[in-house]
Formats: C-alpha cells, sequence, structure tokens
C-alpha cells in the first residue's frame, strides 16, 4: 500500500490526510460530522415547517395563506448567504433578549443549534413548496373517502395524506437534502467548524491546498451518493403497491 | 415512520443543544482561522498560539472560568453584540471607531503595521510607492481602514476574509503588497511559505486609525467583566507571567509604547 | 382591473398597512447615514453582480447544451465523461469548488516561475475569471443535467420524419431537436437563474467586490450589521423579482408565436 502511493506521489497526501496527528483527517471527519448532523436536523427541521406550511397553503385561511406566500417568496429569492448571516446574527440576539425579559437569563445556543435553525427556516420554504405539490398529486377521491368515513383530521393526515404524498415527495424532498448538505458550507461564513471550514484551516495550516479541498469534495460526493442511493430505496418502498408510473418497471 | 424519526430526531437536538446558560462561564471569541503566532489550529483540533495562552493567563489571573470560542472574524463584533461570546481576545486593537460599538480592556500587547512584499520589488511603505499596485488587506481590521484611508487613491485594495488568505495571494503573486502586524509578518516571512517576501517598513503613524494596542473587546456597559478582564491583565504584566509566555513565542518584548 | 380588486380585501389591506409600518419604523428607528457616502460604490457592486450573472449564465447555458446532448444521446466516451461532470458539480458545495480554483491554483503559481511573465498573466492576477468559470461550470452542471432530459422528450417521431426528409444532422439538430429542448426547459429556465443571481455572493469570498461584498464593507467600516444586510435583502428580492418578469415575458412570447 505505501509503496503504491510512494509511486504515485501521494506519499505526502497521504500523511496529510491519515486520521491520527500530525495528519488532519480526523479534523476533516469531525467538520463532516457536524456538517451531517446540522443537514440532518435542518432538513428535519424544514420537513415540519414545510408540512404545517404545505397545510398552511392549501386549506388554511386567507391571511395564513398570504402570509405563507410572503415567506416562500422572500426565501426563495434571498440568498442562502444573506439569509444565514441576517438569522444567525439576529437570532440569537432576539432569542436572548426575548428570555431576559421574560426572566429566564441567557440562552445557551451552541453552533449546531443555531445552525439548524437557519437552514430549517430556509429549507422550510422550499419543504413547503414540496409537500404542497404533493399533497395535490394525491387523488382528491381518497381524501374524500376518509371524510366520508367521519375519520378526524389529525389521523386523517397520518393514515392517508402523508403515506399517499410520500412517492410524490421523494423526488422533492431527496433534491432539499442534497441541498442541505451543501448549504452547511456556507456556515462556514460565519465561523461555524463544518467540513468546508475544517478543509480551510487544515489547508491553510499545511498549505496544502488541493489536497484538502478535494478530499473535501470527495466527502461530499460520498454523501450525495449514498443519499441518492438511500433516497432511491425509499422512492421504491413509497411506491409499493402503486401502479408504475413509467409504464414498465427498471 | 421515517418522518416520525426524523421529528423526534430534530426536536431532540434542538431542545437539548439549546439549554439555560451553565453558571457564569465566559466565553473568548477568536477568529476561526490561523493566525500565527497568536492563535492557530493543530491538527489534533486545539487552538493553540501565544493569544491563546495569554487567554489562559488572564482568565486565571482574573477568577473567570472562560472557554476559548472561534467565531468568524467578519462578524466577530456582531457576534459580541449578538451575545454569540462575551469578550473578544483576538489581537483586535482599541480604536476610537471600534469603541463606539464595544468598549475595550486595557491592552495587553501592542505592535506596528507593516507592508510585506516581493524581496525583488522595490516598495517603500509609502502612498508614492505604492502608487499603482495591488494592496492585500484583511477586512474588518485597522489595515483595511487605514489602506482605504491612505492608499486607495492611488492603489488598488483588495480585501480578504482572512490574514492567511492575503498572504497566500502575496506568495502567488495576485497582489503586490500587503499591509499587516508586524508580529504575524515576521513569522511569515520567516517561514518557508514566505520565503519570498520580506517586511518593507512600518507606515506612517496615524493613531486614529491604527489605535493605542490590542485590548478584549466587551459589549458596552458590561464593567464587572471589563474590570475583571483588566485586572488579570494588569496581573500577568506584573508577576511576569506575561513576559514568560511572550518568550516562549518571540525574541523581543511585543509591548511598544 | 381584475389585479386591483385582488388587492382590496380587507385583509390585505392589513397586511400591506402593517408592512408600511415597518418600513417606517425602519426608516426611523435604523441608521440609514451611511447611504450617500457609499452609493457609488454599491452601484458599481450591483453592476458587477448583474454583469457576472448575466455572463455566467449565458456561458453556463451554452456549455449545458452538448453536455446535455452528450447524456441523452452520446457514445458512452461522450456520455460517461459529462454524466461524471454534471454528479461532481451538483455532489459538491459551490463554495469549495471556488475556493478550490481559486486557492488550490493559487497554491501552483510559486512552483510555475514562468507564468507571470506569460500573457495570461494579468487575467490571472484578478480575481473575476476564477469567479466566472467556477460560476460558469456550476450553471453547465446544473442545467447539463435539466437539458439532458429535455433532449430526451423532444418527441421522436419529428426527428424521424426530419430524417426521412433527408435532412442535414446538424440542420436538425439546429432547426428541430435544439428549439423543442429549450422550449421544454423554458419554464425551468427562471428558477434555474434565480439560483444561480443566488450564488453569486459567494465569489465576495475571494476578493469579487459584487453587491454583497460592498454590504460587507459598508459592516466593518461603520459596525452597522442589520441595516445593510436588509437593503441587500431587498436589492436581491427585485432582481429576482425582475428575472421572473422577464422570463415570464419572454414564456409569453415564445409559446405565442407558435
Amino acid at each position: 500500500m505505501e509503496l503504491i502511493l510512494e509511486t504515485l506521489g501521494l506519499a505526502k497526501s497521504a500523511e496529510l490526510l491519515s486520521l491520527s496527528p500530525p495528519g488532519w483527517g480526523a479534523n476533516l471527519l469531525r467538520g463532516l460530522a457536524n456538517s451531517l448532523q446540522i443537514a440532518f436536523g435542518a432538513f428535519g427541521f424544514g420537513l415540519v415547517i414545510g408540512l404545517f406550511g404545505a397545510y398552511g397553503k392549501l386549506y388554511g385561511g386567507v391571511v395564513v395563506r398570504d402570509l405563507l406566500a410572503i415567506y416562500t417568496t422572500v426565501i426563495r429569492a434571498v440568498p442562502e448567504l444573506v439569509l444565514i448571516l441576517i438569522l444567525y446574527y439576529v437570532g440569537t440576539d432576539v432569542i436572548n433578549q426575548v428570555s431576559q425579559a421574560m426572566g429566564y437569563g441567557r440562552v445557551e445556543i451552541s453552533g449546531v443549534v443555531a445552525g439548524i435553525w437557519v437552514l430549517g427556516i430556509v429549507q422550510g420554504a422550499y419543504s413547503t413548496e414540496v409537500l404542497r405539490g404533493a399533497i395535490q398529486a394525491v387523488p382528491p377521491g381518497q381524501i374524500e373517502a376518509a371524510r366520508a368515513f367521519g375519520m378526524p383530521p389529525f389521523m386523517l393526515m397520518r393514515r392517508v395524506t402523508i403515506p399517499a404524498m410520500l412517492s410524490f415527495a421523494t423526488p422533492g424532498l431527496a433534491n432539499l437534502w442534497l441541498i442541505a448538505t451543501k448549504d452547511t458550507a456556507l456556515l462556514a461564513i460565519v465561523g461555524f467548524s463544518e467540513l468546508t471550514l475544517e478543509t480551510r484551516q487544515a489547508a491553510a495550516s499545511t498549505r496544502a491546498y488541493f489536497t484538502f479541498f478535494l478530499a473535501a469534495g470527495a466527502l461530499y460526493l460520498i454523501v450525495t451518493l449514498c443519499s441518492g442511493a438511500v433516497f432511491a430505496r425509499i422512492e421504491k418502498w413509497s411506491r409499493r403497491g402503486q401502479p408504475s408510473l413509467r409504464g414498465s418497471n427498471k | 415512520m421515517e418522518l416520525k424519526k426524523i421529528l423526534v430526531a430534530t426536536l431532540a437536538t434542538t431542545l437539548l443543544g439549546a439549554g439555560v446558560a451553565s453558571a457564569e462561564q465566559v466565553k473568548i471569541g477568536i477568529a476561526a482561522e490561523p493566525y500565527p503566532p497568536f492563535t492557530s489550529l493543530n491538527s489534533s483540533g486545539t487552538w493553540i498560539g501565544w493569544e491563546v495562552d495569554i487567554i489562559n493567563a488572564v482568565c486565571a489571573a482574573g477568577k473567570l472560568d472562560c472557554v476559548v470560542t472561534p467565531v468568524a472574524w467578519d462578524g466577530i463584533i456582531a457576534s459580541l453584540n449578538g451575545q454569540q461570546i462575551d469578550a473578544i481576545m483576538s489581537s483586535m486593537s482599541i480604536t476610537e471607531e471600534r469603541m463606539k460599538t464595544i468598549d475595550f480592556s486595557d491592552a495587553y500587547y501592542n505592535t506596528p503595521a507593516v507592508i510585506v512584499a516581493d524581496k525583488s520589488m522595490d516598495i517603500a511603505p509609502t502612498p508614492e510607492s505604492l502608487a499603482g499596485k495591488i494592496v492585500g488587506v484583511q477586512a474588518s481590521t485597522i489595515h483595511q481602514a487605514y489602506a482605504n484611508a491612505h492608499f486607495a487613491d492611488v492603489a488598488e485594495i483588495r480585501v480578504y476574509q482572512t490574514q492567511d488568505e492575503a498572504n497566500q495571494d502575496l506568495v502567488a503573486g495576485r497582489v503586490d503588497a500587503i499591509q499587516a502586524d508586524s508580529i504575524a509578518m515576521a513569522g511569515f516571512v520567516e517561514s518557508d511559505n514566505g520565503s519570498c517576501c520580506e517586511i518593507k517598513g512600518i507606515v506612517a503613524k496615524d493613531e486614529a486609525i491604527l489605535g493605542k494596542g490590542v485590548g478584549a473587546g466587551v459589549r458596552k456597559g458590561e464593567d464587572a467583566l471589563r474590570e475583571k478582564l483588566n485586572a488579570g491583565i494588569a496581573a500577568i504584566l506584573e508577576n511576569g507571567t506575561h513576559a514568560e509566555i511572550t518568550s516562549q513565542y518571540f525574541t523581543s518584548s511585543i509591548f511598544h509604547e | 382591473m381584475k389585479n386591483w380588486r385582488a388587492l382590496m380585501q380587507p385583509h390585505r389591506i392589513v397586511l400591506m398597512a402593517l408592512f408600511v409600518g415597518f418600513v417606517i419604523w425602519c426608516a426611523i428607528a435604523l441608521r440609514w447615514d451611511w447611504i450617500p457616502k457609499y452609493t457609488p460604490l454599491a452601484l458599481g457592486g450591483l453592476w458587477r453582480t448583474i454583469w457576472i450573472l448575466v455572463v455566467t449564465t449565458v456561458m453556463g447555458f451554452l456549455l449545458a447544451i452538448p453536455l446535455g446532448l452528450a447524456q441523452a444521446v452520446g457514445p458512452w466516451y461522450l456520455s460517461a465523461p459529462a454524466k461524471v461532470f454534471c454528479t461532481v458539480i451538483r455532489g459538491t458545495p459551490l463554495l469549495l469548488q471556488i475556493w478550490l480554483l481559486y486557492y488550490g491554483l493559487g497554491s501552483l503559481f510559486p512552483q510555475i516561475p514562468w507564468i507571470r511573465g506569460s500573457e495570461l498573466w494579468p487575467y490571472l492576477r484578478q480575481a473575476w475569471p476564477y469567479a466566472v468559470l467556477a460560476l460558469t461550470l456550476s450553471y453547465a452542471g446544473y442545467e447539463g443535467e435539466v437539458m439532458r432530459g429535455a433532449f430526451s422528450g423532444v418527441n421522436k417521431g419529428q426527428l424521424e420524419a426530419a430524417e426521412a426528409f433527408g435532412m442535414p444532422r446538424f440542420t436538425m439538430f439546429r432547426r428541430i431537436w435544439l428549439p423543442q429542448a429549450v422550449r421544454n426547459v423554458l419554464p425551468t429556465l427562471g428558477g434555474e437563474t434565480i439560483l444561480q443571481l443566488k450564488a453569486t455572493p459567494l465569489v465576495a469570498t475571494i476578493t469579487v467586490v459584487e453587491i454583497y461584498a460592498v454590504s460587507s464593507r459598508v459592516r466593518s467600516d461603520t459596525f452597522i450589521v442589520y441595516e445593510p444586510l436588509l437593503l441587500l435583502a431587498l436589492v436581491y428580492m427585485i432582481i429576482a423579482g425582475i428575472i421572473t418578469l422577464l422570463f415570464r415575458r419572454f414564456e409569453n412570447r415564445v409559446n405565442g408565436t407558435r
């Protein structure tokens, strides 16, 4: 193994990337763990917002609908970087002031939580649109049938709407998940030590810019490809029992 | 089911992460970038350097329970006022402009600003000599303010997020010169990476912009914390800890009056 | 007339009143005295943002056509590299790509001394060529994937008909295949362009002075944090709105002449 690396001239890179010091591999992996944690949290938080948002847009009152329209339009028109800066600096400030006004003292907001909130709010706007489209794609007869049997609204959502829309929502959600993983890189700008910032610090400390940026790119790519495989399975699972949309099963 | 798991996981992380602050821990903000020899990250993920040692010494002497918290330099004052950190100890000079937004402790070091350029280039730290050149500075620093005030009329000022990026572009030849702190630059030109370049001289004095040395920044009105930091700084200057830490990193004093 | 009535519903009047109140509060309670001083810089930044946006979308789209075509019908030695390119671009953060291009390439310069004497050197010293390159490749990667679908979606029968009339392959591509593929992607193109607009502030991290960098400059000079960011968000919303309108008109015209 070492001989192969030596002949390829990669011995230096391998040493820099090794998991124990003096290698920086452990730093990169810690950054990756942080990135994934935030992406996961933000995606989940975004889904929650999206679910309520989609219901609000479809069945809510006029005011709710207008407010949601403003939310999704604004979030989707302003660069994530700008939103992150505004939400990151304003968000913690506001939460602390509210908490102090209510007499609770200062709230400790870790970087991870701040990242989840900020990216979650951004993701929520996109989730709202994806889920709204998916709910609309569910044949109305199914929902009407459940209503006719007197199913309560929450049970209807849990038993009928969500399972039925899942297959329509999966491609859009898979895309959103990929956006979430890549958007975590923007938190590097506010100094949160996720994969991209750890990479930049390692690169700056060792001068091996190419090695580290390529290594980080490979890590992101692995995440993307693995998620692609996972989502393909989820999509297949959510389609079980449905007639295939593409004619023949490939 | 999938959805439920994600939901639970999100709520759990959100709730666990946002607990009420524990005791009186003071978060000392430093710039999340390598700035040797003051602050830099080592390969096991811990922050080391002169300033980190000084932070620990000041906190010990001032009886404060401190934790070093890296944040983006470009938003470090916003982070302070947004209560993500409680004090800044990141080689930040005490300037009148910054005093309008935050308060400072007493100074714990003071060094001049210098111009660095390629050895083969005939450059002096004056506007005349820098005319038509590209000068690199780090964003939100006294050097950016100084370059904008004194060199911007004749030279192109290029602004970098971190000092290291400016250094890198000097080595790559994308900028002709950079303006930065003399100690950081002394370390840079001695390193293998900075061997191309040398310090061309100290820029002309302008105390209104360059300030009166480096101090710890705190939010306006937080006098209790400021007093404790002052006490800590005074103590380590008096009992020789400051000199001892300095001697581990530098050959001479870094406290120029 | 109809639009006007839609706006005049009671709850919308209340919302608009609240919004006007918010704007007035912003105007009075926040600090705006820095604006006159930074207006020239901001206009320059705005111009650069738009310039980068237009150049990279046009070049990216031109690059996306062969990428999409190669993936849709190309032989494996063309389709495989095209697919890998799109996957890599779409699978890694743009910020990382920009830094790799700018600082990664920059770190190689000291090892190639002759590069400073070359004719390209004045461009290699600037930051914008790297920004344009990175954003162009990014747009091409995303749009290439879309174009693949668009080329596959063109009705086979039309192509067969053209072939039957003995139309040369390139004419067939130019006259039938490409226009229909472009028409297929037109509805998504506006959205993609807005995504590209939202990617432009990232080039500020490699010293390109566009509108986002100007707001950072205001922040670092004056320590005013929120006001420049709010104004910046407004500017981006206006540009996004203009893009939406332009593409809608364009789409109407294309569909109108059908």
